[in-house]
C-alpha cells in the first residue's frame, strides 16, 4: 500500500512537470508558427516545424537510451542541479511577473513582432528560406528544452516513455488548441503554468540533488509531495511580500 | 575544405552559447547558489553524515537563493 503511494506521487509530479513545461514551451512555439503561417504561407512554416521535429527526433534517439547508461547516482546529481537551476529561474520569473516587476509573456506581442519581422524581409524568389528558418528556429529552441526536461526527468525517474508520451500529449493538445483558437495564445495563462513548472522543477531539483548525494529523504518519494508543496507555499509568500514592496516603493516616489 | 572548421566551430559555439544561456543567462546568482547548495548538502551527507541536516538545509538554501535572486531584481528595477 505505502509503495502504490509513494511510486503514484512521484508518478503525479512527473507527469505534471512534463505536462506545464511542454504546453508552455509549445504555446510560444506555435505563436510563431502561426505568425510564419498566416504572414509567409503554411507550407514554409510546415517545413520548418517538420524539419525542426525531425532533428529534436533524431536527439532524443540518440541520447535518450546513452542516458540510460551513465550511472544513476551521477544522473540524479547532474539532473538535480540543472533542474534546480532551471526551475528556480522559472519561479524568480514568474513571480516578477505576477508582481508587476516583469512585463507578462505577451503571445500577441511576439505574434505581432514574427509577422513584422517577416513583412520587413520582403518577398523571396522560389522556396521562402526565411520563413523556414524562422518556424525551424522556434519550434527546434523551443522543443530542444522539452526535450531536455522530458530526458533528464524521465531518465532520472525510471520513467522515459511515460515522459515521453506526456509530452507528445501535451505537443498534441496545444497544437489542436492552437488550430481551434488560431491567433488567441495570448489567452493561456502562462505565467500561471509557468509558476507551476518552476515550483516542479525546483521539487525535483531538491529530491534528485539530495538522492544523487545519498541524502535519506524521510518517505522516499512521498517526500516529492512534501516539497512541492513547501515550494507553492514559499512562492505565493514571495508574490505578497515582493508585491508590497514595490506598492510601497510605488507610494514613496509619488509622495 | 576551408569551410569545415568554421561550421564545426560555429556549431561548438553555438552549443556552448545554448547551455549558458540555459543555465546562467541573466541568473548567475542562480547559477552559483545551485553549486554552493551541492557542495553544501555534499558536506553534510557526504562527509559529515548529517543526513537529517541534509534534508534541512538543502531546500532552506534553494528558498534563500531564490529570496537573494528576487532581491537583486527589486533593486535592479529600483534604480532603472
Amino acid at each position: 500500500m505505502f509503495v502504490a503511494i509513494t511510486a503514484s506521487s512521484g508518478t503525479i509530479v512527473l507527469v505534471g512537470a512534463v505536462f506545464l513545461a511542454s504546453c508552455v514551451e509549445m504555446v510560444e512555439a506555435l505563436t510563431i508558427v502561426l505568425a510564419v503561417g498566416h504572414t509567409r504561407g503554411w507550407r514554409s512554416a510546415f517545413e520548418g516545424t517538420g524539419v525542426a521535429l525531425l532533428v529534436l527526433a533524431a536527439l532524443v534517439a540518440g541520447f535518450g537510451p546513452a542516458l540510460v547508461h551513465v550511472p544513476i547516482g551521477t544522473l540524479r546529481l547532474v539532473v538535480g542541479g540543472v533542474l534546480l537551476i532551471f526551475g528556480m529561474q522559472w519561479l524568480r520569473k514568474s513571480i516578477l511577473r505576477a508582481t508587476g516587476l516583469k512585463a507578462k509573456h505577451d503571445e500577441d506581442a511576439i505574434y505581432e513582432e514574427t509577422v513584422a519581422t517577416l513583412r520587413a524581409a520582403g518577398d523571396t524568389p522560389g522556396r521562402d528560406r526565411i520563413a523556414f528558418v524562422l518556424a525551424f528556429k522556434g519550434v527546434f529552441l523551443e522543443g530542444l528544452e522539452v526535450i531536455i526536461l522530458v530526458i533528464t526527468l524521465g531518465t532520472s525517474a525510471h520513467r522515459l516513455g511515460l515522459a515521453a508520451a506526456v509530452a507528445a500529449l501535451a505537443v498534441v493538445l496545444v497544437g489542436l488548441c492552437g488550430v481551434v483558437v488560431a491567433k488567441q495564445l495570448s489567452s493561456v495563462p502562462e505565467n500561471a503554468l509557468k509558476m507551476s513548472v518552476g515550483v516542479l522543477l525546483v521539487t525535483y531539483g531538491t529530491f534528485w540533488t539530495g538522492e544523487g548525494l545519498h541524502v535519506r529523504w524521510p518517505g522516499g518519494d512521498t517526500m516529492l509531495l512534501g516539497l512541492a508543496v513547501l515550494y507553492a507555499v514559499v512562492t505565493w509568500l514571495f508574490v505578497l511580500v515582493v508585491r508590497r514592496v514595490v506598492s510601497s516603493g510605488n507610494q514613496l516616489a509619488n509622495a | 575544405m576551408s569551410e569545415q572548421p568554421h561550421v564545426v566551430t560555429r556549431l561548438i559555439k553555438g552549443f556552448g552559447r545554448f547551455w549558458w544561456d540555459f543555465l546562467v543567462g541573466d541568473t548567475p546568482e542562480l547559477f552559483v547558489a545551485a553549486l554552493v547548495i551541492i557542495a553544501s548538502t555534499a558536506l553534510l551527507s557526504e562527509t559529515g553524515h548529517f543526513n537529517d541536516a541534509a534534508i534541512v538545509v538543502l531546500p532552506a538554501l534553494a528558498v534563500l537563493a531564490l529570496a537573494a535572486s528576487l532581491l537583486r531584481a527589486v533593486r535592479t528595477s529600483r534604480r532603472k
